[in-house]
């Protein structure tokens, strides 16, 4: 323990700790810009400066330890205006367009501005001036709004290991982008939006989706369905200041009915189907010699990335459309018969936490006779700006039930949102279709950690001891397939989700997520599945009675047909080497 | 080629880079996209940081230099002898901007920020000769020049050809 003053104030703090925690510890906020908790710093922005006595020069608090008697000062005049020099700066090189941004009130340098009090233009001269890549299927990137904070080449490179972006260039032609500039089309970009959910400003936003739903809803002759994702309904509350970890399903079934779309399914019955599909699938590679380890498909973003960096190790991949993919795909084929309805009239809208699904949503694999399976992807955020511009007062809702039967869900069918849950919902059906009997302990603690990779093997008989791992955040994936590659991996199915922690930290999720928060959408999750009437994905009757009417029985020839898919080797297509 | 660099390297070494792109450049005279792919491999670092450096560093030019290289002379003693109208005459007698190349590839323009040749300025350099004193209107006469010797290499290369 070291004691130290802080604003004339006695703190003791931790012998490493940066002199911004400190603060923090006695409620003195010091803002931040390149700052990234649990990441090394990089002193790049120089917001957070203060004042040491004995020190010339003012210092980075983020980047510099406490010490014993240190004297800071995080509020002197001096600080003030170097701050307010630095958000000046950062403010005149900026379009200044926030009437029409999709990130006005939930901007960083929109907060410093008002926090710091800029109310003139004190510096004038030429901006950067970047054109917008829109070059992929799911994402953005802006330069012009770029503050170079640097946080999205991090996250990119140093957990998710990706690399798709970095600075270039350099002084005023500096610039966060793609390797030539080229777009993220084209980079190793994955999309999965993790940049999104740590940029300060809108120079990295999804791709919207909103005018496509709005058209869809309001034209007569379609028929717009909706479905909603696991995560979003963990994650929603929060946006309205609802008790973190809230489950909304019912007031969102409610909103969405109120937008206008016809039926309101759960893309957890699809995830009950996948499971029939994926455990099936898992079998039958065990007992015809099949290729192991499986991988499951139901992340677009670990897809892209087998896709992009290891094509080699796609027939490791189950092949499995991921959840809202086969509710699309069951919706235009089975559903339509059933209701009389034209495939071609449905418009099927995904609300997910996923920035990645819209790339996914427009594969040419993923429809039925040349119409996509999923018409249009809205992300969790993307939902909340619709709620707000139809005068959708979320809060007040009453609650609703979701329509049959592509609304029906068990347990396992919930927790697909966290990572683990995958592995969890599958276990429990393949256990039950190998051992004849109910699983009885369906939690299964070691997969619930916070771990990034977790293992457990499951005696399933005397004959089938299952070796099972679970990978979430793309960076911490790259062991696991250099074993496949050396022949060496002790696994028969591995769960891979692209975002740290899963979907419920997807990249389209509410911007600004603590780890706290993070908590607390996972244990909603899990509580749905505890408080669950069913929980093991066979037990789903509206499932059960899907494969008697329209698709026989697990990995049938009908079901191969409109429930699975293939992949692409996209290495090549990129050309790299 | 680019490949027989790296036997001086160790793998996955990443403080080799800007080594590796240096020796690159002395072979290519720029550094080509594909090398910079390869280095990306070689050191197992991702493409998009290799570019970062090479863009950060004006020693590193990612497109082929024209067969002449103009160097405009941006220094304090050419400003204010008029250096930004050679410029700017230069640009619109070639059509590029400083830094581009023609089409043809005949020409590369360039600023430098001090030629150290201040008691002739303004001045530029074009490969190894020096033009001092220069006025705006001298300028297409120059830039001819250099066109038609270019037409008569190869006229000649196309008649030794034959
Ligand atoms: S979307 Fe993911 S892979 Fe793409 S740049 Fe952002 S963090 Fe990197
Ligand atoms: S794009 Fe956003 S996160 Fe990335 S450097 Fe710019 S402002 Fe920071
Ligand atoms: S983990 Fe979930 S949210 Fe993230 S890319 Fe995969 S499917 Fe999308
Ligand atoms: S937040 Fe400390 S230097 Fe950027």
């Amino acid at each position: 323990m070291v004691e130290l003053t802080i604003n004339n104030i006695k703190v003791k703090a931790e012998e490493g700790m940066t002199i911004l925690d400190a603060a923090k510890s006695v409620g003195i906020s010091i803002p931040t810009l390149c700052h990234m908790k649990d990441l090394f710093p990089t002193g790049a922005c120089r917001i957070c400066v203060v004042e040491v006595d004995g020190m010339r020069g003012l210092i980075p608090s983020c980047a510099y330890p406490v010490s014993e008697g240190m004297n800071v000062l995080t509020n002197s005049a001096r600080v003030r205006i170097s701050r307010k020099t630095i958000v000046e700066l950062l403010v005149e090189n900026h379009p200044q367009d926030c009437l029409i941004c999709v990130r006005n009130k939930n901007c960083e340098l929109q907060d410093l501005s008002e926090t710091y009090s800029i109310r003139e233009h004190r510096f004038v001269g030429e901006k950067k001036d970047h054109a917008i890549d829109i070059s992929s299927a799911s994402m953005e990137r802006d330069p012009a709004k770029c503050i170079l904070c640097g946080r999205c080449v991090r996250v990119c490179n140093e957990i998710q290991k990706v690399g798709a972006i970095d600075f270039t260039n350099r002084g005023f032609k500096s610039n966060v982008t793609t390797p030539y500039n080229k777009g993220l089309n084209v980079s190793d970009c994955i999309l999965c939006g993790q940049c999104i959910l740590v940029c300060p400003t809108a120079a990295l936003r999804e791709k919207s989706h909103i005018k496509a739903v709005a058209a869809a809803t309001n034209d007569k002759s379609k028929f717009p369905i909706v479905q909603i994702a696991p995560a979003v309904r963990a994650s929603l509350g929060e946006e309205y200041n609802l008790p973190l970890g809230k489950n909304v399903t019912g007031k969102l079934i409610t909103a969405l009915r109120r937008l206008g779309f016809k039926k309101v399914f759960d893309t957890n019955f699809a995830a009950d189907l996948t499971i029939m599909e994926e455990a099936t699938e898992l079998i039958s590679r065990i007992n015809n010699g099949g290729k192991l380890p499986m991988f499951t498909s139901c992340c677009p973003g670990w897809v892209k990335y087998i896709e992009q960096n290891r094509p080699n190790l796609l027939p490791h991949v189950s092949t499995c459309k991921s959840p809202h993919e086969m509710e699309g795909a069951v919706l235009k084929t089975y559903y339509a018969k059933k209701m009389g309805l034209n495939p071609e009239d449905i418009f099927v809208v995904s609300i997910m936490p996923c920035t990645v699904k819209k790339f996914e949503a427009e594969r040419p694999e993923l429809n039925q006779e040349h119409l996509q399976d999923v018409d249009a992807v809205l992300t969790t955020r993307e939902l909340v700006r619709i709620f707000k511009m139809t005068g959708i007062d979320f809060v007040d809702l009453p609650e609703d039930e979701f329509d049959n039967p592509l609304g029906e869900s068990t347990g396992a069918a919930a927790i697909f949102g966290t990572s683990g849950g995958v592995m969890e919902a599958a276990i429990r059906t393949a256990y039950f279709k190998i051992a004849g009997n109910h699983l009885d302990k369906l939690e299964l603690e070691d997969f619930r950690t916070e771990n990034k990779v977790k293992s457990k093997s499951i005696k399933i008989n005397d004959d089938i001891t299952l070796n099972a791992a679970v990978v979430n955040g793309i960076g911490n994936v790259g062991k696991i397939l250099d074993e496949i590659e050396n022949g060496d991996s002790k696994y028969h199915f591995i769960e891979v989700m692209a975002c740290p922690g899963g979907c419920i930290n997807g990249g389209g999720q509410p911007i600004h997520a603590k780890p706290e928060k993070i908590r607390k959408r996972v244990q909603a999750l899990y509580e749905i599945d505890a408080n669950a009437k069913t929980r093991r994905s066979y037990e789903n009757e509206s499932v059960q009675k899907l494969y008697n009417e329209f698709l026989e029985e697990p990995n049938s020839h009908i079901a191969h047909e409109i429930l699975h898919t293939n992949y692409i080797d996209r290495k090549s297509i990129l050309k790299r080497k | 080629m680019h490949k027989d660099i790296f036997k001086h390297y160790p793998a996955n070494d990443r403080s080799n880079l800007i080594a590796i792109l240096q020796q690159i450049q002395d072979e290519y005279g720029y550094l080509p996209e594909e090398a910079l792919q390869d280095v990306a491999s070689f050191l197992c670092m991702p493409v998009s940081s290799v570019y970062g450096v090479a863009t950060f560093y004006n020693q590193f030019r990612l497109t082929p230099l024209g067969k002449n290289v103009i160097r405009v002379c941006r220094g304090t003693a050419c400003h204010v002898k008029n250096s930004a109208n050679i410029l700017t005459a230069l640009e619109s007698e070639l059509n590029i901007v400083a830094g581009g190349t023609t089409r043809d590839k005949l020409f590369t323009l360039e600023t430098v920020a001090c030629i150290g040749a201040c008691s002739i300025a303004p001045v530029i350099n074009i490969n190894e000769e020096y033009y001092g004193r220069i006025s705006v209107k001298e300028i297409p006469k120059i830039i001819k020049k250099y066109k038609t010797e270019a037409k008569k290499e190869i006229s000649n290369l196309e008649s030794a050809s034959v």
